[in-house]
């Protein structure tokens, strides 16, 4: 890296907490997710749908080491450390990425959402003032148009399918919709990276994903639930569901600590 | 760029001579490229005989990235550095652009659709027609959109019925 970008990419002590925060929040949303959709890999209803999902899985793990070596250059911490022996209490996950796969449409619908929300998130980061952020999200984000274009298509194929896909759908959606509004809940730290440029506010993320997926789905003859009460709390808490994964995606390297490769 | 004319390893050690030798190491996940074909390879500097390669992931969940790290800084070890570093480099994110014809050529020979040229325009590139690898027809259809490895598509040809691998532009 040159001398000059390395001016570019420090920042004073609070900064560097707060973006630290962020993004392991962000790690955590995809390290997590990429967890739960790696578990169809052999149970998926169709062979190329196995394909299919075990990419995004590996793509959004793939995207979850972007953010934790981003980290790493700010605090020396180690991706394979804070993924693999982590407690769960400090995982700073969206309870939505977290919740048992469920059925099909309920893992094709978090995926839709989630990719709708990176989406968003991902065309603003790239404008980033700070590089490596804005670096690795132009990395990710070419790799998300082909998440969200195979999610949505998903989406369309289970609403326009049968009776039963599309009653799986709409419990899918009345079962999603109240985890939703913590992937924009914002962090402590949030509106000083907002004020140096380093990163939006998630808040600002709630309209322009909620446009999308409310058309996406007005398109369908679907509407999101009107009686959804959002699920409180924020990053910090988790239910048992996460405990449960960490004790699978964690058994093989805790079961050998220290040793270099697999 | 000549494959064959390759520095022997006592040969002073010059960034051109790295170069050559990095075209020895091929994808693990596609023999028949070198990584300096797919435009991984982004610079390589030599300072009192200490050598530092940069290079970037195709995809960011590559599981050849590793790999290939690993052979690279070996291949530069055989030349007779003493030191090598081998740096990931993420900016400007790889393209499919940054594959030379050579590595086109090649997976086409390999029996892998070559990504065309797109000069950024990702969206109109995914469903622009694919050329089936075997027959050459244009009569193909998309099956999924992801493959064997994070960079391929599985499509298969109306003409000749086979099924084939397109490299995604990316």
């Amino acid at each position: 890296m040159s001398a000059s970008k390395a001016q570019d990419s420090r920042l004073d002590a609070e900064l560097q907490q707060a973006l630290v925060a962020r993004l392991t929040a962000m790690a955590d949303d995809e390290l997590i997710l990429g967890h739960r959709d790696s578990e169809w890999t052999g149970h998926a209803p169709l062979l190329e749908e196995d394909i299919a999902l075990a990419n995004i899985a590996q793509d959004e793990i793939g995207h979850a080491l972007l953010w934790l070596q981003a980290r790493s250059e700010l605090d020396g911490s180690d991706p394979d450390e804070l993924a693999f022996f982590r407690e769960v209490g400090a995982f700073r996950n969206a309870r939505l990425v977290e919740l048992p796969k469920g059925d099909w449409a309920f893992t094709m619908l978090r995926q839709y959402l989630f990719d709708a929300f990176e989406t968003e998130l991902l065309s603003r980061l790239r404008d980033s003032r700070y590089p490596p952020l804005a670096e690795a999200a132009a990395k990710a984000a070419k790799e998300e148009v082909f998440h969200l274009r195979h999610s949505g298509l998903w989406l369309e194929r289970l609403a326009l399918g049968t009776d039963e896909s599309r009653s799986r759908l709409t419990s899918a959606l009345q079962r999603i919709w109240p985890y939703l509004p913590q992937l924009w809940q914002p962090l402590p730290g949030d509106a000083a990276l907002q004020r140096a440029g380093i990163a939006p506010n998630p808040a600002d993320l709630e309209q322009p994903v909620m446009a999308r997926v409310s058309a996406a789905l007005a398109a369908l003859g679907l509407e999101p639930p009107a009686d959804a009460v959002p699920n409180p709390g924020g990053r910090d808490r988790h239910g048992e569901a996460l405990v449960s994964l960490l004790v699978d995606m964690q058994s093989v390297a805790r079961a050998d600590p220290g040793v270099d490769a697999w | 760029m000549d494959t064959n004319t390759r520095a022997p390893d006592d040969a002073r050690l010059t960034p051109e001579a790295v170069w050559v030798a990095l075209d020895d190491v091929k994808d693990p996940e596609i023999p028949v490229v070198s990584v300096v074909e797919l435009g991984m390879v982004r610079d390589v500097t030599i300072t009192e005989g200490h050598v530092v390669v940069d290079i970037t992931p195709t995809f960011a969940g590559c599981p050849a990235f590793h790999a290939i790290r690993e052979a690279v800084a070996e291949r530069v070890r055989a030349l007779g550095a003493e030191a090598v570093e081998v740096r990931r480099r993420l900016s400007p994110a790889w393209s499919t652009d940054d594959m030379s014809e050579a590595a086109r050529t090649k997976l086409h020979d390999f029996g892998i659709a070559p990504p065309q040229p797109h000069g950024g325009l990702l969206l109109p590139a995914l469903d622009a027609p694919v050329a089936c690898p075997r027959c050459g027809s244009l009569d193909t259809e998309l099956r999924n959109a992801f493959g064997s490895a994070l960079c391929r598509e599985i499509y298969t040809c109306r003409s000749c019925h086979e099924t084939f691998e397109r490299f995604k532009p990316l």
